[in-house]
């Protein structure tokens, strides 16, 4: 037997026939095919734009944009900017729900989670259906649904919802409120706030090094609160309270003044925030549940009360198995974002992978980009996730 | 045996990607497949819309048949490409329609940048502003702060954004994709104002619940001359498309309808006699058949009687001709001699 497998007298055959160097043929092969993949479709790409007497080129981000954006809250950006600033522009709003989202939907993650834990059997069900009815629907239907109940059903803006005393008003254009304007020495009350914060950390470490050389524990949160709104509130008044707000007013066809949430925020932040909350609810369940219950007994033997019990014992435990599917929470959570679209929200879709495509007929140049900017955030978050995750892992002495 | 099927995948593969790259020939495509795919509005009333049937009508759909029965010899063989504002130069240029009919405004950015052939103007149009008759506002100078619903992806709006800046006035823009939505938003009071082209308005204005409600401004603020598109690359294709436009132009001038085409065959004009190709041999040259331009006439109609059956006084859009009627007429129509 062993004589005739030698005797396979070709060289290549002998090759193939062992398996290390058969599975280095194999990946060269597969490489070479990849390659030869790539290469065709960038032959074909240049063939067609050549066809079409197109160039490939982002000089057009230098061109001025010549459209209007109904919402940028932190760039100023007018018709005459260029198509990289509606591009920025669209980029920040993109990051605003997706931040502000991320934030909302943990924190309604976190309550349906501990809510379908409930022993109370009608908090347990009700938190059960809303999940249940809410993760099965798609979500650019909840973000469709949410902006035509905030159109239709608020009033129109000449009869604007007065919720108190002339400040705040809902209409279907916006939740408008008063905005606050700093006067000349509200840099004081900037620099306490900071101190204070700077001060807490600092009051922190010196707590815990207390609590573990001598048992001592200070009501930490508290003093923390404390901390904070006590000295800026001093520094305020101190300063003779610079800052006064800016009170909306209805002036001819819109409110003026003011800041203004528009429905097309609203809609896509909640409707994006309690889209994935229903995900991370069931995270958090799972996460909790697996913590064995062994742990709490022995904790509550050890006489530590409730609340101590659940800081330091389950939470800790139940984070290491909630964060690395909430990360991809978060992650579907900044992609979806991009349904903006659907309701006119201006996000990095709508701006250079919309009307800047649409004005300059760039569409593999913006959609390079848009992609790029996408993958770039989504690895961000990646990123900072894997940091937390490895922060609260095990540690092994 | 694995790496065999690899290799010949891959072959395949390879030649995929090389018949795709073809482009010009449209003509024989169309010709192949047996139907004609026109890019089209996702639908608006009188322009493009589905039927109860679930038939494509309307002003450039007509346009859309009267290229297929050029074509194909039958006006029914259309396939309807539906796309938003954004979506329809991609879909030409990607090749899913084989040309465009969506009312949509000739542009030197559109001409030159986004490499569209364009072939004549079939609507003479300019963007105008629809408001609520109880906002009491008479002329689009006291818009100042009003909120504004436009169609992303389209002239009106860069022309709003000009109009608003040259006058010093300021907006909200609420940009929507489509007409429907844009209509949702302005019956919600989303926005105050609802623009777009002046024919677009009337359309708008149409489907709405009470009509008489709602005015459109004296202002025209922008020229929007609408006409169809095609890919760059084919020249016989272009030559088509600007020559059936032509075609129905023509035939109004010369007072060919579908009621009279059969006896203007043999009208003693030689003009009409080249146009219905009783005489001459402008169809082969185009690549057609002689009786091209007479089956343009006999199943869909002239120019006049397009206009007429969609969007004219006695419809419900109720647009005069004005500009659109021909130049004998005061109007702006002017078709090249068929010589």
């Amino acid at each position: 037997m062993k004589d005739n497998s030698s005797q396979a007298s070709n060289p290549l055959t002998r090759l193939w026939r062992n398996q290390e160097s058969r599975g280095v043929i194999i990946q060269i092969i597969t490489i070479t095919l990849l390659f030869a993949i790539i290469a065709l479709i960038g032959r074909n790409v240049v063939i067609n734009l050549a066809a079409l007497d197109k160039e490939f080129s982002f000089t057009f981000l230098t061109w001025p944009a010549a459209y209007d954006i109904g919402f940028s809250p932190f760039l100023e950006y007018t018709s005459q900017s260029t198509h990289l600033k509606a591009a920025a522009v669209g980029l920040l709003n993109t990051l605003l729900v997706a931040i502000t989202g991320c934030i909302f939907a943990s924190i309604l993650g976190f309550t349906l989670g501990i809510l379908r834990l409930s022993k109370n059997w009608l908090v347990n069900r009700i938190a059960y259906t809303f999940v249940e009815f809410m993760r099965n629907v798609p979500v650019l239907i909840h973000i469709l649904a949410i902006y035509s109940l905030i159109i239709t059903l608020m009033p129109p803006v000449k009869k604007a919802l007065d919720l108190g005393g002339g400040q705040f008003f809902i209409s279907n254009r916006g939740f408008y409120m008063p905005s606050p304007v700093f006067e000349p020495g509200a840099w004081m009350v900037g620099v306490a706030m900071i101190v204070a914060i700077l001060s807490v950390f600092l009051f922190r470490r010196w707590a815990k090094k207390v609590q573990d050389n001598t048992g001592k524990i200070y009501p930490v949160f508290w003093i923390s609160i404390g901390i904070i709104f006590g000295l800026t509130g001093i520094v305020f008044i101190a300063a003779g309270m610079p800052l006064s707000w800016d009170v909306p007013a209805l002036k001819g066809f819109n409110f003026k003044g003011g800041m203004a949430i528009k429905p097309e925020f609203l809609a896509l932040w909640l409707a994006l925030s309690y889209y994935t909350a229903c995900f991370i609810a069931e995270i958090v369940r799972a996460g909790i549940l697996a913590v064995s219950h062994g742990q709490t007994e022995a904790s509550k033997a050890l006489g530590l009360r409730n609340n101590r019990v659940l800081q330091l014992v389950v939470i800790p435990q139940a984070l290491r198995i909630i964060i690395p599917p909430l990360s991809s929470q978060y992650l579907n959570l900044t992609k979806n974002s991009s349904l903006a679209i659907a309701i006119g929200y201006m996000d990095i879709t709508a701006t250079l992978g919309g009307i800047s495509l649409m004005q300059t007929g760039k569409e593999m140049e913006t959609m390079i980009l848009v992609m790029g900017v996408y993958l770039l955030i989504s690895l961000c978050i990646s990123g900072y996730m894997n940091w937390f995750n490895r922060r609260i892992k095990l540690t092994e002495r | 045996m694995k790496l065999k099927t690899t290799v010949t995948l891959s072959a395949a593969l390879l030649a995929l990607g090389v018949t795709s790259a073809a482009q010009a020939g449209t003509l024989e495509d169309v010709q192949g497949r047996g139907v004609l795919r026109c890019v089209t509005s996702t639908g608006i009333a009188g322009f493009a819309q589905p039927d109860a049937n679930g038939v494509w009508r309307g002003f450039d759909v007509d346009f859309c048949r009267a290229t297929a029965a050029a074509v194909l010899g039958d006006a029914n063989k259309i396939e309807a490409v539906t796309s938003t504002g954004k979506t329809r130069f991609t879909k030409l240029n990607a090749g899913e329609g084989d040309v465009l009919w969506r009312n949509t405004t000739i542009t030197f950015t559109r001409d030159v940048g986004v490499k569209l052939r364009f072939h004549g103007v079939n609507y003479y149009d300019g963007q105008g502003f629809m408001v609520r008759k109880d906002l009491g506002v008479n002329s689009a100078m006291e818009l100042d702060g009003a909120s504004v619903c436009i169609q992303t992806g389209t002239t009106t709006e860069l022309n709003l954004s000009d109009y608003f800046n040259t006058n010093g006035m300021k907006y909200e823009p609420v940009t929507i994709e489509t007409n429907d939505e844009g209509r949702q938003n302005y019956e919600s009071g989303r926005c105050d104002v609802y623009t777009t082209d002046a024919s677009g308005l009337a359309s708008t204005r149409s489907a709405l619940p009470d009509p008489d409600a709602h005015v459109v401004l004296p202002e025209i603020i922008s020229k929007e001359p609408l006409g169809p598109a095609t890919r760059h690359g084919d020249d016989q294709w272009s030559d088509i498309v600007t020559w059936v436009l032509n075609a129905t132009i023509t035939a109004e001038e010369l007072g060919v309808t579908s009621q009279n085409v059969d006896a203007m065959k043999d009208s003693k004009n030689p003009e009409v006699r080249r146009l219905l190709g009783t005489d001459g041999s402008q169809g082969e040259e185009l690549g057609l058949s002689n009786d091209w331009a007479y089956q343009i006439i006999k199943q869909v109609g002239n120019y006049g009687e397009i206009f007429e059956n969609n969007i004219g006084v006695n419809t419900p859009l109720g647009i005069a001709r004005g500009l659109n009627a021909l130049w004998t007429n005061g109007g702006l129509l002017y078709s090249p001699p068929f010589r």
